[in-house]
């Protein structure tokens, strides 16, 4: 797998894709060569979820209303939190 | 008794009625009882009778009134109500007519709760099994609750901590008041429209049960089990439980327990995944010895080890292959002398020559043909008798037919 396909994988693809290589390496069917790619793959997985949880910086955003219906969404912190509770 | 002192019946209850119109302690009285003979009209009044153990009175509640009802009055009841007492002119009787009515005992906001409960729950609305799974992993938590409340504040606090991988999206709504039970539904549709979230919280913190009310509402019950996202109910405090806890796919007794049951704990998962990375080289290695084992075993064969012996064997195989082909060879050869044998005595049995060597002679006529019959040749015929170790040439003489089979010639 390349590196630009697993910056593609969304968190839960990778430890989908990790559980997959887990059951096959289980399994024992795979020919040696095939289970070092294997492990070589699920140690990468490993790493990449391990960097995502990392480095993850919560996003916080806030539904506006903009019409009937249509919302929007906005940044939403704290100060901001304040500031609409002191109005 | 002069008759121009009686009074009509009509003069009469006017009067009675008057007299219990302006007395200041009836009016707007509390009567404490239990309700009987319940009839609700369709036009929305409520006619029935409030009693104790040893009497009882009509009461009438109008529409405009009753309509403010939280709950639904039921025989048998034990009621507060404030009211008027007052004369029907027409029948002569007295009756309260009714301004507000409550549960005696409990409130009459938790009978309405109760009553509303028990009513989904025969429906089926809070069957487990039409519950949804939570997701494991959550891309994107949705939140509707209000901007300003000690609850969005916990759950992101949590959310953060646990596993800021997840997004928050807010749907900002009244927990309270006019308009909380409409802006709660809209939330729980405004992310099933989105699809921007995996998961929904909807919660507030503690508060009266007046304060959490629009969390009883039965069309924010329909709303959360038409979302085809999971909701998690997260009102209150613990002891709290609201018809939106019931009809949710989760029930959460805070908002920060809500968030952890949203998403998954960032250091547990790290700690699953190094478990991963260990079974995976326990597999692994266990994979290389196996690999080491076979070729132990291979090593261990006889070709490896002895290949002297290996070729000694093919040298071996060989010969007795060579043997065996010479063996082949020499029975073939000799069968076919056999069969040589056999069929030229037979060839010798039948052939005319021996017969011949027996003393008997062929006769063949001028043109070669061997003479059958006397009848071939007539006399004078030069013919050629075959011997066995001759041929001699003689001249018919005489030709005479055997008896009964021609004439003589």
């Amino acid at each position: 797998m390349s590196v630009t396909e697993e910056k593609k994988l969304s968190f839960e693809e990778a430890l989908t894709r990790l559980e997959e290589i887990v059951r096959l390496l289980e399994k024992g069917e795979v020919p040696l060569d095939d289970s070092l790619t294997l492990f070589e793959e699920g140690v990468k997985l490993v790493k990449l979820c391990g960097t995502r949880l990392d480095e993850a910086e919560q996003k916080i955003t806030m539904l506006v209303k903009k019409g009937e219906g249509e919302y929007e969404s906005e940044p939403f912190t704290e100060n901001r939190t304040k500031r609409t509770a002191d109005q | 008794m002069p008759a121009e002192k009686a009074l009509s019946v009509t003069q009469l209850n006017e009067y009675v009625k008057m007299l219990l119109d302006k007395n200041p302690v009836l009016a707007g009285v509390w009567v404490k009882g239990e309700v009987s003979n319940l009839s609700i009209q369709v036009s929305g009044h409520l006619f029935f009778s409030v009693k104790d153990e040893k009497s009882r009175v009509a009461a009438v509640m109008f529409r405009s009134d009753a309509a403010k009802l939280k709950f639904r009055p039921e025989n048998g009841m034990k009621v507060l109500l404030k009211g008027r007492p007052s004369v029907f002119p027409r029948d002569g009787v007295y009756q309260i007519y009714v301004t507000a009515l409550e549960p005696d005992g409990v409130g009459a906001l938790y009978i309405a709760y109760e009553q509303l409960r028990k009513r989904l729950e025969q429906e089926g609305l809070f069957d487990e099994r039409m519950k949804k799974p939570l997701p494991k992993i959550p891309t994107s938590v949705g939140v509707i609750t209000s901007p300003t409340g000690a609850a969005v504040r916990d759950i992101i606090n949590v959310t953060g901590r646990r596993f800021p991988y997840a997004g928050i999206v807010l749907f900002p709504s009244q927990v309270q008041g006019d308009g909380a039970e409409a802006d709660l539904i809209e939330g729980i549709r405004c992310f099933n429209r989105l699809r921007n979230v995996d998961v929904i919280i909807i919660g507030r913190g503690g508060g009266s049960i007046e304060d959490l009310w629009a969390f009883n509402s039965e069309a924010l019950a329909r709303e959360i089990r038409r979302s085809q996202i999971p909701v998690i109910s997260a009102v209150g405090h613990e002891t709290d439980f609201t018809i939106c806890d019931f009809a949710a796919d989760r029930r959460a007794p805070t908002p920060s327990a809500g968030a952890e049951l949203a998403v998954p704990d960032s250091a547990e998962l790290k700690r699953k995944l190094g478990n991963v990375t260990a079974r995976m080289q326990l597999l692994l290695s266990k994979e290389l010895i196996r690999g080491r084992d076979r070729l132990k075993l291979l090593s261990q064969s006889r070709v490896l080890t002895d290949p002297a012996a290996y070729l000694r064997d093919r040298r071996m195989l060989l010969l007795s292959f060579s043997k065996d082909m010479e063996h082949g060879f020499s029975a073939a050869v000799s069968d076919k002398k056999n069969r040589y044998l056999r069929l030229s005595s037979v060839l010798e049995a039948v052939s005319p020559l021996k017969i011949l060597a027996k003393g008997y002679s062929a006769v063949f006529g001028e043109d070669g043909k061997l003479i059958r019959s006397v009848g071939e040749i007539g006399i004078g015929d030069e013919v050629s008798f075959r011997m066995a170790d001759g041929i001699a040439g003689a001249k018919i003489t005489s030709v005479t037919e055997k008896a009964g089979r021609g004439e003589e010639k």
